[in-house]
Order: structure tokens, then sequence, then C-alpha cells
């Protein structure tokens, strides 16, 4: 796979997932504690998101910065506009902005945390490193 | 390997009269975390005023640095 093939599939991914996440490792097993950090923001609001792991290949992560003009992960993107790193979306979860940005409402705190079996599967893209072979 | 102060000078180079405060957060001088007060954020949204700070560094973030945490603020 070319760096500009992979370059089209991350617009293509910021352009069809409402909201989408860049991250180190997977939702399910995160590889870093700031994407591990950013995911978790965005299970404890239960919403639906698409999450791509950048770690397969080096070229992701150059091919990222570049469409973004952002050089670390996490990256959220909502509504195809980059929303911030970790540090932007916890500030945003913590204000109740990031809840009221999805149009979802914040978890109660009295709950506590959304048991983890709940955790939303994020669905789509396909993972890139299917398609590097 | 780069350390707390001297990100700490080349941000306050960057935004003069900014109050700036850096931490290595493991120590190992790949993890850091800025505290920027200036006025040069008034008027931007949070994305700018982070991407301010990056630009400070280029490549070297996500490099060397290996991560950088931003908290900005105007005075």
């Amino acid at each position: 796979m070319e760096s500009s093939e992979i370059r089209k599939f991350i617009e293509q991914a910021i352009a069809e997932n409402e909201v989408m996440l860049f991250m180190k490792g997977t939702p399910e097993q995160p590889r870093c504690g700031f994407s591990m950090r950013a995911s978790g923001a965005l299970n404890e609001l239960g919403v639906q998101y698409a999450a791509l792991d950048i770690l397969p290949d080096p070229r992701i992560k150059q091919e990222l910065a570049a469409v973004s003009g952002w050089p670390t992960s996490p990256q959220l993107f909502v509504g195809g506009e980059l929303i911030g790193g970790c540090d932007i979306v916890l500030e945003m979860y913590e204000s109740g902005e990031l809840a009221e940005r999805l149009g979802v409402e914040m978890p109660d705190e009295d709950e506590g945390p959304a048991p983890s079996v709940e955790m939303p599967v994020s669905k789509g893209p396909i993972p890139l490193e299917n398609r590097l072979g | 390997m780069p350390h707390a102060i001297e990100l700490e000078q080349r941000i306050q180079q960057a935004f003069p009269g900014a109050n700036v405060h850096v931490d290595d957060l493991t120590g190992g001088g790949d993890h850091f975390r800025a505290e920027i007060v200036s006025d040069r954020f008034e008027g931007l949204s949070r994305i700018e005023q982070h991407k301010l700070v990056y630009g400070v560094f280029g490549d070297e973030v996500g490099g060397a640095i290996h991560a950088l945490s931003i908290k900005t603020s105007t005075p």
C-alpha cells in the first residue's frame, strides 16, 4: 500500500465516521495511557465511534499528522473536524462539552463508571493492517 | 535527551511574557506536561492554542519528545 493510499484511507475514515478516533492500540486493548483515556471518555459517554490503530505501520502516523496538522495520538474527529488529542478530549469530557458536542447525556456520576462489558463495539473502518498485505 | 528546563526555555522564547511550566512526567525525558499562560492564546480555540505550542517543537513531538501534554490558558 502506497503512502498516498494510506492518506486517502485516513481522509475517508474521517469523512465517513461521525466520531473517529485514531489511537495507539484499540479501544479494547489500548497500547498507550493517553489513547486509553481518550477512548475511555468516549466509552463512558456510550457513543458509538470508529477507531483506527495507528501502530501497525509507521506511515499511518506520518500521514495522519500531515492530514490533521497534529503531531501525536490519540486524535479525535467529530463530524470531520479535529477536536483534539488526549488533553483536550479529557478537558471537554470533564466540562460536559464533549457530551454536548456528541449530543449525549453526561453519565450519572452516582452510577459510577459504565460497566466495561457494555463498551460499545467500534465499528469500521476495516483495520488498516488487513489492507496492507 | 530533552530536559524539562530546555522545553520550558524554548516555549518561553516562543511566547514572550508567558508563564510557562514544564514537568517531566516520567523522569525519562520523553513524556512531558507543559502548562502555559499567555495572552497569545486570546481568541483562539483550544486546538489552535495547542497547535501553536506543538509548532515550537516541530517533528520532535512524536519523535524525541514522545508525548507532550499541554494545558493552555490566558492570563
